[in-house]
């Protein structure tokens, strides 16, 4: 490959996003109305988890595990922003694309597939993130958040809440392409989605959880995509910690790259065999 | 009546072709109760009572939640789901053109049977709490009275949610577009999984009167932990019947309303 195609090359890429950015933001934006039902549908899940555990801190005089309402409602109202970031494809939606051919349309692209996802999806947080901000000042005004972050915190969450989109678009796919060898995945997707909502922090801060619980939930992906970049925000935590989570989002996309290029490259080859 | 029988009868008849979905119910169900049942003992790791409710009573609300849930999904959801896509569709003219009231018609036409394994599990449940429970407050319903506000206030909540969401589903003469209408009350719904009282007051009223989560969830759980005052279950019951008043209202006004795909 010589220097100049493969800064074309490059910039076809640039291309390719800046117009998938486009295109989702112009679209998602048409439909501003149900996003923003969605949006409310959702946010009831952590208003319910907050008020349960504010409950429960007062019972106990004002704090559970050093967390007291105050800091419940910041985990909360940030835990509806990267609850919007998690948002990608969904694993359902393979037996679909499957189905209806829509695949073999994206096989003759230049480009691997998930740019497509990566790039549509990104763009639809921008409307999302735009239509959060009301949202999160309203929930800010009624519940009365402990919020303080550090420059660095803010930083470092606002890496994070990418990390843990990237993350959870390898691990969907993953999850996803399995549709290519059976249909009757259905069920393991229920049990990867319960896995996920225990081990994550998105119920609980995971520090409410057993010892156990959260050394299990040390060795597996969940809490890169959800509860550590809330702590990041919300804290406390150290530099050191910030660190040491980014990193470990790293290692978890570097391991959804890999597995995700290993499991496409297989299933196209059984795609293919399977059609022809 | 006899149109509802003869509408599950074929539903049912088109459910038990697909008998592996109702395992997936099962787990399902399962993966549902077992991640309710995890989240109480976090909570009664940290606490004895949540605002005054034992651990007993709190897996009553569960058992009440999980039942309600699965009549919604049996009963209540498919058919409001059917009716939003014949009014897009244009094929409600139908419905209009059959000989019985389209408001009892279109309630009772679809059923999936598979979600009331939802129904067995919460049923399960509440056996298992009231055997676990824990004696009653003075003053409330009490011995035979226990199983009668039971049954009356989970059939009128019931029939609550069925009312507000046939409502809100009479939008869709208007504002053609509404299928988030399924996605937020999903979501909405789950905030009956514990009594309305934990909730500050603006919500908790919401829940009530708006949501009626508070009548199809919590009233039940009432009577089952003796909490259940006669007064409250008058109030329910009384609070049903306008509110079927209202629907048929507001149904006959959408019906008057629509204009038909093709016209």
């Amino acid at each position: 490959m010589t220097a100049t195609t493969y800064e074309s090359g490059a910039r076809a890429f640039v291309r390719l996003y800046s117009a998938l950015f486009r295109l989702a933001i112009i679209e998602q934006f048409q439909y501003r109305a149900a996003n923003y039902f969605y949006m409310i549908g959702m946010v009831t899940e952590p208003i319910i988890y907050l008020v349960v555990w504010s409950t429960v801190a007062e019972a106990r005089g004002g704090d559970v595990g050093g967390l007291t309402p105050g800091a419940f409602a910041a985990y909360y109202i940030v835990w509806t922003l990267v609850r919007n970031m998690n948002i990608v494809f969904t694993p359902f939606g393979w037996e679909q694309r499957i189905r209806e051919g829509q695949l073999s349309g994206q096989l003759v692209r230049p480009l691997h597939p998930i740019h497509y996802d990566i790039g549509y999806f990104a763009g639809w947080k921008i409307v999302v993130i735009v239509l959060w901000i009301p949202l999160a000042i309203v929930l800010s005004l009624i519940f009365q958040p402990e919020l303080d972050p550090t420059v660095i915190q803010a930083a470092a969450f606002f890496v994070a809440i990418w990390g843990a989109y990237l993350i959870r678009t390898l691990l969907l796919w993953m999850l996803g392409m399995v549709t290519f060898w059976t249909t009757r995945i259905t069920a393991a997707f229920e049990v990867f989605f319960a896995a996920e909502l225990l081990l994550s922090g998105r119920l609980v801060p995971m520090r409410l959880m057993p010892d156990w619980v959260q050394t299990v939930a040390g060795y597996l992906p969940f809490e890169s995509t959800f509860g550590f970049p809330i702590t990041a925000l919300v804290g406390p935590v150290t530099n050191e910690e910030l660190i040491r989570g980014l990193l470990t989002q790293a290692l978890w996309i570097g391991i959804g790259v890999a597995g995700v290029s290993i499991m496409w490259r297989r299933a196209v080859r059984n795609y293919t065999a399977v059609s022809g | 009546m006899r149109l509802a029988l003869t509408f599950l009868r074929i539903n049912v008849m088109n459910e038990l072709q697909y008998r592996a979905n109702f395992f997936l119910q099962v787990l399902e169900s399962v993966v549902a109760l077992a991640t309710g049942l995890i989240v109480l003992s976090l909570i009664f790791a940290q606490t004895d009572a949540l605002d005054g409710w034992t651990r007993p009573q709190l897996l009553a609300v569960l058992g009440v939640f999980t039942m309600v849930g699965g009549v919604i999904k049996f009963a209540i959801e498919p058919n409001m789901a059917r009716i939003m896509s014949d009014i897009r569709e244009g094929t409600f003219d139908y419905v209009l053109t059959k000989p019985v009231d389209s408001q009892l018609f279109v309630s009772v036409r679809q059923f999936r049977l598979w979600q009331l394994t939802d129904v067995i599990v919460g049923a399960a449940v509440v056996v298992w709490a009231v055997v676990t429970s824990d004696g009653s407050e003075q003053g409330s319903v009490t011995g035979g009275g226990v199983a009668l506000g039971f049954f009356v206030s989970l059939f009128a909540g019931s029939l609550m949610i069925y009312c507000v969401w046939l409502i809100l589903t009479t939008g869709a003469f208007w504002f053609v577009r509404m299928e988030m209408l399924e996605e937020l009350f999903t979501g909405l719904y789950r905030a009956g999984q514990y009594p309305v009282g934990i909730y500050p007051g603006w919500l908790r009223a919401a829940l009530t009167f708006l949501i009626p989560i508070g009548f199809a969830v919590t009233v039940p759980s009432e009577a089952l932990t003796g909490r259940l005052t006669w007064s409250r279950l008058a109030l329910a019951v009384g609070f049903v019947v306008l509110l079927m008043a209202v629907t048929r209202t507001v149904w006959s006004w959408g019906v008057r309303n629509y204009s038909g795909a093709s016209a």
